[in-house]
């Protein structure tokens, strides 16, 4: 029993890292229509990010998780400008492309300078420990970022639901033509929505860094799977990305502990099983971007 | 107010509309009346600015470089745009929908005064805005130009699908923002209500306005009108 639940941890703890990806993901899928494939480059810039400070310039974890963002941000809000603003009134597979070769600039870039081999990055002192959740102990900084991915996401849930600009954003997300129609400058918020979500993957980066092999390809290994979470979850759709990224994290944990077989190829099949049933994902809307 | 002058417009290679020229003055409720693909929607679009294969000139109250700025700015300068398809968002609330296009008028509709003379959308505010029923959202899209504080509206179909009821309470409301000194550009179908509601209608045709036509004219051409329209 023990070792189902801590099973289901750790899968909530993988599910964490796809949602957060996810939710930029579709975030920026929703606001300017581009499938981000450098997100997983921009994870790893985050977890690189938080490597290179400590070991170059004696950066903190808690420091690093605020400022590595922070410099995606600005990283981001360029590329959006100089290179993905230009394509975005062409067809979506030219910033598939555009971001496709980010991706492998970026990754031989790190790999240059880092070689291949994962470099260590140790966990925080004050959550090196591990705390006693009753049935078995589990290691306190991997509830820290479980916590900490369930915040971010309930944070970015209200910006969109509750305030002006998260309803700006929907607005644009869903009828972008008719939104600049009615006198919403739309384009003044491209640059920080697609800022904003590489910022997210490079927080998940931070995140990842003391728990996972930090390495070039560490982003390469997990959007493919990030990618099949947003399709399972609806392309756009901001909650069913989150839900389809911890319910994946979920299952797929699971599955490594009773078909461990089946352990890669699981979320592949259930992505086919969900376009079956509905091509749109779980909260997609039918109707085509127009 | 507003004045059209040379207007082309494409689809493609397809010309949709042809050297159209058209002025609204202020205050007046003018009409576009044609069949289907006779080109009044991509006017409106065109007006907008929603529309890029098009030429000619468009003035906005002396502006004469109205038709250069980009559709939001033409809606900040005091357009408020009523699609053919209503346009309300699934992803707001009914308020939302109401509360998303920036404040453009002097005069703009308070959230009270929408919800006074529309009571079913404050009874709803909360739903999603396509749980509204056809006749809801249409008052939806009309009130929520309102109350941005448009002086130019745009209306393409406001009362297409509505019953008898609700096209009359549209058309006690145009006449209200009328007496207010808003000027509305219309496209209408129901040339019974055109008449109790407009100053003057044009009569579009492959692309060009063939006729113009005021209240009494069109009254006393109603059957031929209707026929050729084919309603």
């Amino acid at each position: 029993m023990s070792g189902f639940l801590q099973q289901c941890f750790n899968g909530l703890v993988s599910g964490g890292f796809y949602a957060l990806l996810a939710l930029g993901l579709a975030v920026i899928f929703g606001m300017l229509g581009v499938v981000n494939f450098a997100h997983g480059a921009f994870f790893m810039l985050g977890a690189f990010g938080a490597y290179v400070a400590l070991a170059e310039f004696g950066v903190p974890f808690w420091a690093a998780l605020v400022a590595v963002p922070a410099l995606l941000f600005l990283f981001g809000a360029v590329l959006e400008r100089t290179l993905i603003r230009r394509l975005v009134p062409f067809d979506p597979l030219y910033n598939f492309l555009l971001t496709f070769g980010l991706t492998l600039v970026l990754q031989d870039l790190v790999k240059r300078e880092y070689g291949v081999q994962s470099q260590p990055y140790p966990r925080p002192a004050e959550l090196s420990g591990s705390l006693d959740l009753g049935l078995f102990d589990y290691p306190a900084y991997q509830v820290f970022v479980l916590a900490a991915a369930v915040l971010l996401c309930l944070a970015v849930w209200l910006i969109l639901t509750r305030t002006r600009v998260g309803m700006v954003v929907r607005a644009a997300t869903e009828r972008p033509e008719l939104t600049r129609a009615l006198g919403v400058n739309v384009g003044r918020w491209v640059t920080p929505v697609f800022a904003f979500g590489v910022a997210l993957a490079g927080l998940a980066g931070v995140l990842a860094a003391p728990m996972r092999a930090v390495n070039p390809l560490m982003g390469a290994d997990l959007i493919i799977a990030v990618f099949a979470v947003v399709v399972i979850g609806g392309l756009g759709s901001v909650f069913g990305s989150v839900l389809a990224g911890f319910a994946i994290g979920l299952v797929q944990s699971l599955g490594n502990l009773y078909v461990p077989a089946l352990s890669q190829t699981l979320i592949f099949i259930i992505m086919a099983g969900v376009l079956l049933w509905r091509p749109a994902g779980l909260f997609g809307r039918e109707e085509a971007r127009t | 107010m507003l004045t059209v002058e040379g207007l082309n417009a494409w689809y493609g290679e397809a010309q949709v509309l042809r050297d159209v020229d058209l002025a609204v003055a202020e205050g007046e409720i003018v009409t576009l009346v044609g069949r289907n693909g006779a080109g009044k929607t991509t006017l409106l679009r065109c007006v907008m600015g929603l529309h890029e294969r098009c030429t000619g000139r468009i003035g906005l109250r002396g502006d004469t470089a109205f038709g250069t700025r980009p559709a939001h700015r033409r809606a900040r300068l005091g357009v408020g745009y009523v699609p053919d398809d209503r346009g309300i968002y699934a992803t707001l609330s009914v308020e939302e929908n109401l509360l998303l296009p920036p404040v453009v008028g002097p005069d703009p509709w308070s959230l009270p005064r929408v919800y006074e003379t529309f009571p079913v959308l404050r009874e709803r505010r909360r739903f999603a805005g396509t749980q509204l029923s056809g006749g809801e959202q249409q008052m939806l899209a009309l009130a929520r130009v309102l109350r941005s504080g448009a002086r130019l509206l745009l209306c393409d179909e406001p009362t297409e699908g509505l019953s008898p009821l609700l096209v009359e309470q549209i058309g006690e409301i145009l006449r209200e923002i009328k007496a207010a000194g808003v000027t509305v550009l219309l496209i209408e179908q129901n040339l019974h209500f055109a008449t109790t509601v407009a100053d003057r209608h044009h009569l579009l045709a492959e692309g060009r306005i063939v006729e113009s036509l005021d209240n009494g004219a069109v009254r006393a051409r109603e059957h031929e009108l209707l026929a050729y329209l084919g309603i």
